[in-house]
Formats: C-alpha cells, structure tokens, sequence
C-alpha cells in the first residue's frame, strides 16, 4: 500500500496528472465562456451538449474527407453559428422557456449527429488531431515547460480566451451592454440599446465556442467520433458557469479543478488503485455538487437570466 | 369557462408543432434520397400495422408515461427534472433487489413491494436535488444531471460486481447483469404480446395524478408555488418544502418507471455501461411526452402513445429505407423546440381575449389572491 502511494504521488506522476488536466479543461473552457456570455445577457443556454457534439461531428468529418484540421474547425463554428441562431429566434423571437427549449437542442443534437455518424462514416474512424505546438524556450524549461506549453493550438486559446473574455465582459462597451441586458432589460432598452441584438450576439457567440469545444474534443484532444461522445461534458459547462458565479475567472477555476479530478482519476485506474474505478468515474459529478452547494448560494445570478424580454406595447 | 374555439386552439398547436417537425424531418430524408412518404409509412406500419406492433408502442409508451406523470407534477411547481435517467436507474436497481433478496415469498407479496421500493428510491434520487434547490439555491437542471451520471455509475458497479448474475460471475465473459427475476415475480403480459400489467398501471396512475393536482390541497399547493411563489409564500404555503415535495414525487414516478422495466420487460436489470442502455432514453424523452401533453396528466397519456409509437416505429423505417432510428431522436428534439415555441401564439390569444374581455366588461373588484387566481386559471 505504501508504495502505491509513493508510485501516485511520484513527480511524474504528478506532472502527468496536471498535463492531462490541462488538457482535458479545453472544450469545459470553451462552452462554458460561450455560456457565460449567454447567461450574463439574460440566456440561459441548455442546448450546449447538442451544439458540441454537431461541432464534434462537423469539424471530424470535414477533417477527415478533407484532411484540412482548419476545414474542420470552420466547420464546426459554422455548424455551432447555425444552432446558435436557432436557438435565439425561438428564445429572443418567440419567449420560448429557455431550459425546455435547450433540452429540444440537446436531444436534436444527439440524435443528429449520430445519424450523420451512422449514414456518412459508418463506423468509427480515426484522424490526426492538431498536432502539438511546443513554445520555443519555454517548452524547455524543466519539469513546468511540458505540463505548460507543449500542447496543440486549440489548448492554448481556450486559455487566452479567458483573459479575453474577462476583458471584454467588464473593459469595453459591448460587455457593459451585455451585463445592462442580462440585469435590467427594460433599463437598457430605454437606453437604447437592443436587447434582442445583444442577446443574438452572445446565443450566436456561445453556439460558435461549443462548437469549438466539440471540436477541441474531436479533432483536438482524441481524433475520433464517436455516438454521444461528450456525454454529459456540455452539461457540466453549462454547471461551471454557475461555479464560476458568472465570471471568466472563476469560470477557468471551475474547469481547472474539475479536470484535474478527472485526470486524477484517470490515473488512479491507470496505476491500479484497488478503488472501484465508478466510484472515481463519479468522483468528478459529486465534486461538482457538493462545489455548488458551497459557492452558489453565495453568489447572484444576472437578474433576468431565463426571462424573456417584452417591451411594453 | 373556455370557449370550444379555444379549447381546439389549445390541442392542435401541438398537434402542428409536431406536424411541422415531421415536415422538417421529411426535408432531411430527401436530403437522404429517401422518400419521405415511404420511410412515414414504415414508421405508422412499424408502430400500428399489426396487433404485435400496437401492444409493442404501448410497451414503449409505458416508460414515458410513468417518467412523465412525474415531469407534469414537477413543471406544475415550475421545477424542471431532466434527472428521469437516474430516478429511473435508482428505482430499479432497488426495486431489482426486493426481487432478488426474497426469492421464496409470493408474487403478490414481492411484486408491489418492489414497486413500493423502487418509488421511494427515485423519490431519493429527486429529493436530493429537490433540497439542493430549496436550501441551498442550486439550480436543479443541473444537480439532477449530476445525479444522473452518479447512477450511472452506481448501476455499473453493483452489475459488474456485487449485484452480478452468480452464472455470468462463473464464466469467463462476466456479462454486467443481475439474475432473472423469477417467474412469479413477473408482471402478467398479454400473451403473445410483450404487453404488460405495468401500462394499465401506469394508465391508472395518470388518473391519480391528475386528480392529486386538481382535487387535492398538496396538488393546488404546488401549482400556486409553481404559479407565484411570492403570493404563495404571502399566503402562508411553505414554499421551500413544496419545492422539495414536487421533486420527491417527480423523482418517485421515474423510479416506478424503472421497476416497472424490470418487473414488465426485461426480468432483469443489465447494463452496456451508458445510462441509455437501460432506460432507452425514457427519462428524457418522458419529458417530451409531458411537454407534448400539455403538461398534463391525462394529455400525457395520449402523447406517450405517439412517441412510443414513434420509437417503435423507427425501427421498421430503419429496416425498410435504411434511415438511422437516431432520426426520431433528432425530431423528439425538433418537436420540443417547436411545442415550447408554438406557446408564443397561444399566449398571444389569450392576451388578445383578456384585452377584449376588459373592453366588454366594466372594472370589477379583484377578489382573490394572485396565487389563488393564477393557480385556478390552469385548471379546465
């Protein structure tokens, strides 16, 4: 026993566990910065599951007739633009409950792409994920510089796109109109500002990054589709937003630590820690709920989150 | 008192929206090259042509019925339980034990016992988000998605080892599943067909459903929290404990869709690893039926007849024009987006109406509390 303490908590093993963590926190990150626009403009966007796996499919497919991984990945933002906008004329135009009409996404999602999976590939198939791109310098420096910067591309935007995010949600105009929207609508129309503009903006924006997150899934992380193969990872997006009580920052916090639990937990089946390996699969959603119960009660979510807007005739 | 003409509004707008999804559907199977009219046909052959195929869609129908009865009380308290997968899983694997546990006892004795057990489980599996939300602010969306990867899990584990069928542990291939239930354990079936006992049941639990929602304290409290929660608050309901209770029973409907599975199909729970595999997608697609039944407990019973009849029919359209069933999940989702956006007109009309009777009438006093008129105005 006490050597197989030593074997997990060995350095490289350690280094390993915040690699793969690492990792794995690209497509939570996408979805749910995506998600967290939504939701601070007033939407709450349930359909992200859907949107990942249509992006998954899309950007594998393209990829794999095309052998062009940027084909693939256009594909994927143009098949999330596609679902995003549906999902803004049903909840913008038409005031459709926000949480049922996502879960319609979520199940035409499903059900989409495994028939496009069934009718165009057939069976699983494999192609090269983007490769890695290790950073001159920094890659070499030692222990750090491979946990850090030897990863593929789509790793290392997810992470820029945090600092962006943060930026543009708090530092600029288009983010003052959207947090105005997703507080007190009815004020920020009478300022002028469209609510129904900024809210297609940020449904369009969150159905574009959890197509990227598919993507980052599909083409990035694994290079296969398979049916149904985020399974659950969309909904745990949408989760740590409310982790990240609406902010970029905590956002990332949220997706760091959830994805070193499941990394940890991957290792711990790989190294043959006699726990039942469900119980470690479970480890990560129990985490999450109990994460919730600590820190959702603190924080407010945006005022009009799920209401829809109606201007007084 | 409604108007026919408004009565009429209210059920066909589903009927459209599913209408339009269908529509939507046959332009994907052009897209195919498959004539539509060809693979709707097989899917109405594949689901009514023979009395096998009808007591087969009921069979199907059975599972939605019971998850949605339970997704009606919840939405009625305006709570949304996508937590169907797990309640379900959780119901039947204790349901799955009682079976298992007291081999020697009579059926009729074992049988509701199970029943009984796989309800309070998935009443279990619902609480639990039901407290989260009430207490402690967490949005029941997604602690009852967690719940339902948790089961997941659970149902792995007990079928891959404590739970394992003691034949499947002695052979080499260890396939993850229980022992059969005995005969006398099984739910009687409308032989030569798979129809059983569980879809009057389930029929019957529909009636008391709704009349638990419209003729009793506890069902006009939960439709008042749903409602206005703040006038009910004002009025005196406690509201939080209501939250929890619609949760509870919406949890316990799931679970007694679970047992029902074992008891009524399968004899046995096994499992490929996914949630799916032993629920076939009730617990979501429950919430469709619900939806679609105007979230209502006698509507719900026709509308889980459709979309049993859409699942079974998938199957022959697959045989005959080589269309993936997947389609029919793809359109479920369809026909969600379309019946929650349809809602767009029928509360239009009403204002419309209101706005007409306002004109017509004089001003008269307002008489009843807010939760109390908003709560009433849902029943007809």
């Amino acid at each position: 026993m006490e050597g197989l303490l030593e074997k997990v908590l060995s350095l490289s093993v350690l280094l390993g566990m915040l690699t793969s963590g690492i990792r794995l926190a690209t497509p939570y990150l996408y979805a749910a910065i995506g998600e967290t626009f939504g939701q601070r403009s007033g939407v709450l966007n349930l359909g992200v599951e859907g949107q990942m796996l249509m992006g998954a499919f899309a950007a594998f497919y393209v990829t794999w007739r095309t052998g062009n991984l940027l084909l693939g990945l256009l594909a994927a933002v143009v098949v999330g633009a596609l679902m995003g906008l549906a999902m803004a004329v049903v909840t913008v135009n038409l005031h459709a409950e926000q949480g049922i009409s996502g879960i319609g996404f979520y199940l035409f999602g499903l059900g989409m792409s495994d028939l496009l999976f069934q009718k165009l590939l057939g069976t699983v198939r494999t192609v090269e994920p983007f490769p890695d791109l290790p950073i001159p310098l920094l890659s070499d420096i030692p222990l750090l510089g491979p946990v850090f910067f030897r990863h593929n591309v789509l790793v290392y935007a997810a992470y820029l796109l945090v600092p962006l995010a943060w930026f543009v949600l708090n530092k600029t105009t288009l983010g003052l109109n959207i947090r105005s929207v997703g507080e007190n609508p009815e004020a920020a129309d009478s300022l002028g500002i469209s609510v129904a503009r900024v809210r297609y903006f940020t449904i369009i924006l969150g159905g574009v990054l959890s197509g990227i997150a598919g993507a980052a899934l599909s083409v990035g992380l694994l290079g296969v589709f398979q049916q149904n193969m985020t399974s659950g990872l969309g909904f745990i997006a949408v989760a740590l937003v409310y982790f990240g009580a609406w902010r970029p920052l905590g956002v990332l916090a949220g997706a760091l630590i959830f994805s070193l639990v499941n990394a940890m937990q991957l290792w711990v089946q790989v190294l043959g820690v006699p726990i039942p390996s469900e119980l470690a699969v479970m480890m990560p959603y129990i985490l999450t709920i109990v994460v919730l119960v600590l820190t959702v009660s603190r924080a407010r979510p945006p005022s009009a989150l799920t209401k829809p807007f109606e201007r007084e005739a | 008192m409604k108007r026919l003409t408004d009565v009429l509004f209210d059920a066909l707008l589903p009927l459209l929206a599913a209408s339009l999804a269908l529509l939507v559907g046959a332009v994907f199977l052009m897209v195919m090259r498959v004539n539509p009219l060809t693979a709707y046909a097989a899917l109405v052959e594949g689901a009514f042509g023979t009395p096998n195929a009808v007591a087969e869609t009921l069979v199907k129908a059975t599972p939605l019925l019971l998850v949605g009865l339970g997704i009606c009380i919840a939405f009625q308290a305006n709570v949304i339980n996508i937590g169907g997968e797990g309640q379900m899983i959780v119901g039947a694997i204790l349901g799955t034990l009682v079976g298992l546990t007291f081999t020697d006892w009579p059926g009729w004795v074992v049988i509701p016992l199970a029943m009984l057990t796989g309800f309070v489980g998935g009443a279990l599996w619902g609480g639990i988000p039901g407290v989260l939300k009430a207490y402690f602010n967490v949005n029941e969306i997604l602690s009852t998605v967690m719940m339902n990867a948790i089961a997941v899990q659970i149902m792995n584990y007990l079928l891959r080892g404590p739970m394992i069928d003691p034949v499947q542990k002695a052979m080499a291939s260890e396939i993850p599943q229980t022992a059969a239930l005995e005969m006398a354990f099984r739910l009687p079936r409308w032989v030569p067909t798979r129809l059983h006992l569980g879809t009057l049941l389930a029929v019957v639990l529909a009636v008391v459903v709704h009349v638990f929602l419209w003729h009793t304290v506890w069902g006009y409290r939960i439709r008042a929290v749903g409602k206005n929660p703040d006038a009910s608050r004002y009025a005196g309901i406690p509201v939080k404990r209501y939250t929890v209770l619609a949760l509870l029973l919406s949890g316990a409907f799931a679970g007694l869709a679970g047992v029902v599975q074992v008891y009524g199909v399968n004899y046995r729970m096994i499992t490929d690893g996914s949630a799916s595999g032993f629920t076939g997608n009730a617990g979501f697609n429950g919430i469709v039926a619900a939806l679609f039944g105007g979230l209502h407990p006698l509507g719900t019973v026709p509308a889980s007849v459709l979309f049993g009849a859409l699942l079974v029919g998938a199957n022959k359209m697959q045989r005959a024009v080589q269309v993936p069933s997947a389609l029919v999940i793809a359109l479920n989702g369809l026909v969600v987006v379309f019946v929650v956006s349809s809602e767009y007109w029928r509360r239009r009309r009403q204002r419309r109406r209101m706005a007409l009777q306002r004109e017509a009438e004089a001003p008269r006093p307002v008489q009843e509390t807010a939760a109390a008129s908003s709560a009433s105005g849902g029943q007809d």
